[in-house]
């Protein structure tokens, strides 16, 4: 077998929209671009195919077909939203998702049928549908670079005009020259070992923030999911089957002294507070026979660690845990400006778990159905607006008047330090985002403690912290996740109430003055402002 | 994470070296590596994309088991997420079987 060429010389592309990830959102992106005319290029750090939260998973959509009372569904979703979401997003997200799910069924992606025979469009198995999607995109004529991450953008100073990074196989540089960037780069899992989790770093929060756009919902962080003690596998649904308790076999019992069961939802609490106390263990045993073989066949990742263990899940205890999932399945990101995922910057789109989804899902997860969704209709829509936009740019020219705009990780502000390694940066980091007991219940003494802590670190990060060659890539992986971990506290301090996956021990009721966006703008001094009035310039 | 390449059945096609979103492994002139096994996301996609079951992704994913390529052989782990899923030699199939409609409704 040949061994891969490692030229040093770099790559460097021109073209109308490139697409930065390629997830869900990505894919969808190039797909939309491409049917509107625009050359696109696609770079992901991993793999379009594998890359991402959904492609090692099995995920729900939020899927209602026209005249199943849309607008009812709808008003019912977001009463759950505590006030944040944006109706008119949320109905127009539903009717987009719908249309680009049928899409799929007509591009012949092999959907389940239900019961009746009818085909089922509202699920979407991870590996086949990425798979699906990766061939797909090729087939549309876009050139897909894997392995190829993003490590900054490029400004013309009124403008993006494109982004550069590493391909990593190969060991040289990349810049691709374009008049629209589409951030499709995830989420933030603070480096928790969960499905999807090693890629999602939150590289587009940093490089949207270098590049002037503001950040909403960062303080959404507080979603937690179960998994099998030690594994990867952050899939709440099986747990709706659960029992729980202690090590020796004695079960745990709520607040009204009943024994726990059913780990989503509204037990949830009960279960993170027995855990936060000692060791919690489960089974399976809710299930019967047939749920036992529905929930085998049709959520078989759930089922791995198990096998691999040696554990029936139906009938042995085994031990579980809390894995935090950042704004992967919390809700802030990059703040969506305009109705076609436009950011604040000129030339610059979002998509997917990049884009704050509170529009869509407020202050609760839209883990398992919205943000799938969202993932689908944001990517569509930031694909065609990049190219529409790509489209008035004719006479832009490229190069010479370029800057970079990437700084911590790459560009330190003043010497380098030894021994300040990525590893340790995103460990300091976790310790302060990832522990139930600071993050699940929050306090102000405690956020303003972990604030003061990230913040020593993001000092060091930004003065100090810098790589060479490939390292570059984990250097600016370390700057994404302690950036988004100081947002993420900055913004929680700010909201002085409890709401949704916010939970503040010193202000346990939601105040109705706070019913509106947290927003953050800029990168080292970090301005925090408040949007009550919804967007205005939603066309449609 | 990832623990074991089998150089029994690894055909060296290198397609886990392409699809890894992690980049853990690199090409030699032989057998594929595990070249940065901390970087597993333990997702398990190398496997179902090896066209010869040759992977092993072990369930813990903060560090290695240790767990040998015979006890895999021997509990005939190699490749049972594959089949679970329906892909053959490394292509998707069976997701036209998902049953988790029935879960969906269940879960009510």
């Amino acid at each position: 077998m040949p061994k891969l060429n490692n030229s040093s010389d770099p790559l460097a592309l021109q073209t109308d929209v490139l697409i930065l990830g390629g997830g869900p959102a990505g894919a969808w992106a190039a797909l939309a671009a491409a049917e509107a005319g625009a050359r696109v290029v696609l770079a992901d750090k991993g793999y379009l195919g594998t890359s991402g939260a959904t492609a090692p998973s099995n995920t729900g959509t939020w899927c209602v077909a026209p005249g199943e009372n849309r607008q009812q569904n709808v008003d019912q979703r977001w009463q759950r939203t505590s006030g944040l979401g944006d109706k008119r997003w949320m109905l127009r997200s539903v009717d987009r998702t719908y249309e680009n799910l049928l899409k799929l069924a007509e591009w012949g992606y092999p959907f389940p049928h239900d019961e009746d025979g009818k085909l089922y469009i509202a699920n979407l198995r991870g590996p086949d549908y990425m798979a699906f999607m990766r061939r797909r995109v090729l087939r549309a004529g876009v050139t897909v670079l894997d392995h190829h991450p993003a490590l900054e953008l490029y400004s013309d100073g009124d403008a993006i005009t494109g982004a550069a990074g590493l391909d990593r196989q190969r060991n040289r540089d990349w810049r691709v020259d374009a008049k629209a960037v589409v951030l499709a780069t995830g989420g933030c899992a603070f480096g928790e070992r969960i499905l999807g989790g090693s890629t999602l770093t939150g590289d587009g929060y940093l490089m949207a923030a270098e590049a002037g756009a503001s950040l909403s919902g960062m303080e959404f962080t507080g979603k937690y999911t179960l998994a099998p003690h030690g594994s990867s596998l952050n899939k709440g649904l099986p747990f709706r089957w659960a029992t729980f308790y202690r090590e020796d076999g004695t079960p745990i019992l709520d607040s009204t002294g009943a024994p726990l069961s059913n780990g989503i939802g509204e037990r949830e609490k009960e279960i993170v507070n027995a855990m936060i106390e000692a060791p919690v263990f489960a089974k399976l045993d809710m299930a019967d026979p047939a749920l036992q073989g529905w929930l085998r066949q049709g959520q078989p990742n759930c089922f791995t660690p198990y096998d691999r263990m040696g554990v029936d899940p139906f009938s042995d205890l085994f031990r579980v845990t809390f894995k935090a999932e950042g704004t992967v399945r919390g809700t802030g990101g990059i703040r969506v400006a305009t109705s076609d995922c436009g950011t604040d910057v000129v030339g610059l789109y979002v998509a997917g778990d990049a884009a704050s989804r509170e529009h869509l899902t407020g202050a609760v997860s839209g883990g398992g159905a919205v943000n799938s969704s969202w993932a689908i209709a944001s990517g569509w829509w930031s694909g065609q607006g990049a190219a529409d936009y790509a489209k008035h740019q004719e006479s832009r020219r490229f190069g010479a008047i370029s800057r970079p705009l990437g700084e911590a990780g790459l560009r330190p502000a003043s010497s380098l330090k030894t021994g300040l390694t990525p590893k340790d940066v995103i460990e300091s980091v976790r310790a302060e985002v990832i522990p139930l007991d600071k993050n699940y219940y929050r306090n102000g003494t405690g956020l303003l403690a972990s604030r003061d802590r990230v913040e020593a670190v993001w000092r060091d990060v930004r003065d100090h912290l810098s790589a060479e060659g490939l390292d570059r890539v984990r250097s600016r992986e370390a700057a994404s996740i302690v950036a988004s971990g100081r947002w993420s506290l900055t913004a929680a301090l700010a909201r002085q109430e409890s709401r949704g996956m916010h939970r503040r021990t010193d202000f346990k009721a939601s105040n109705d003055a706070l019913t509106r966006n947290i927003i953050l703008t800029g990168v080292d001094s970090i301005r925090v402002s408040g949007e009550t009035e919804s967007r205005k310039d939603l066309a449609s | 994470m990832i623990e074991i390449i089998s150089a029994g059945r690894c055909v060296e096609c290198d397609i886990c070296v392409k699809v890894c979103p992690a980049n853990v492994f690199d090409t030699t002139d032989g057998l594929p590596v595990i070249a940065r096994q901390d970087d597993c996301q333990t997702c398990y996609l190398c496997e179902i994309y090896c066209p010869t079951d040759a992977l092993y992704v072990a369930e813990q994913a903060d560090g290695p088991t240790g767990i040998t390529e015979a006890e895999v052989e021997d509990r005939g782990l190699f490749g049972v997420y594959t089949r679970a899923l329906g892909w053959r030699r490394g292509k998707p199939g069976g997701s036209e079987l998902d049953t988790t409609h029935y879960l969906r409704v269940a879960q009510v």
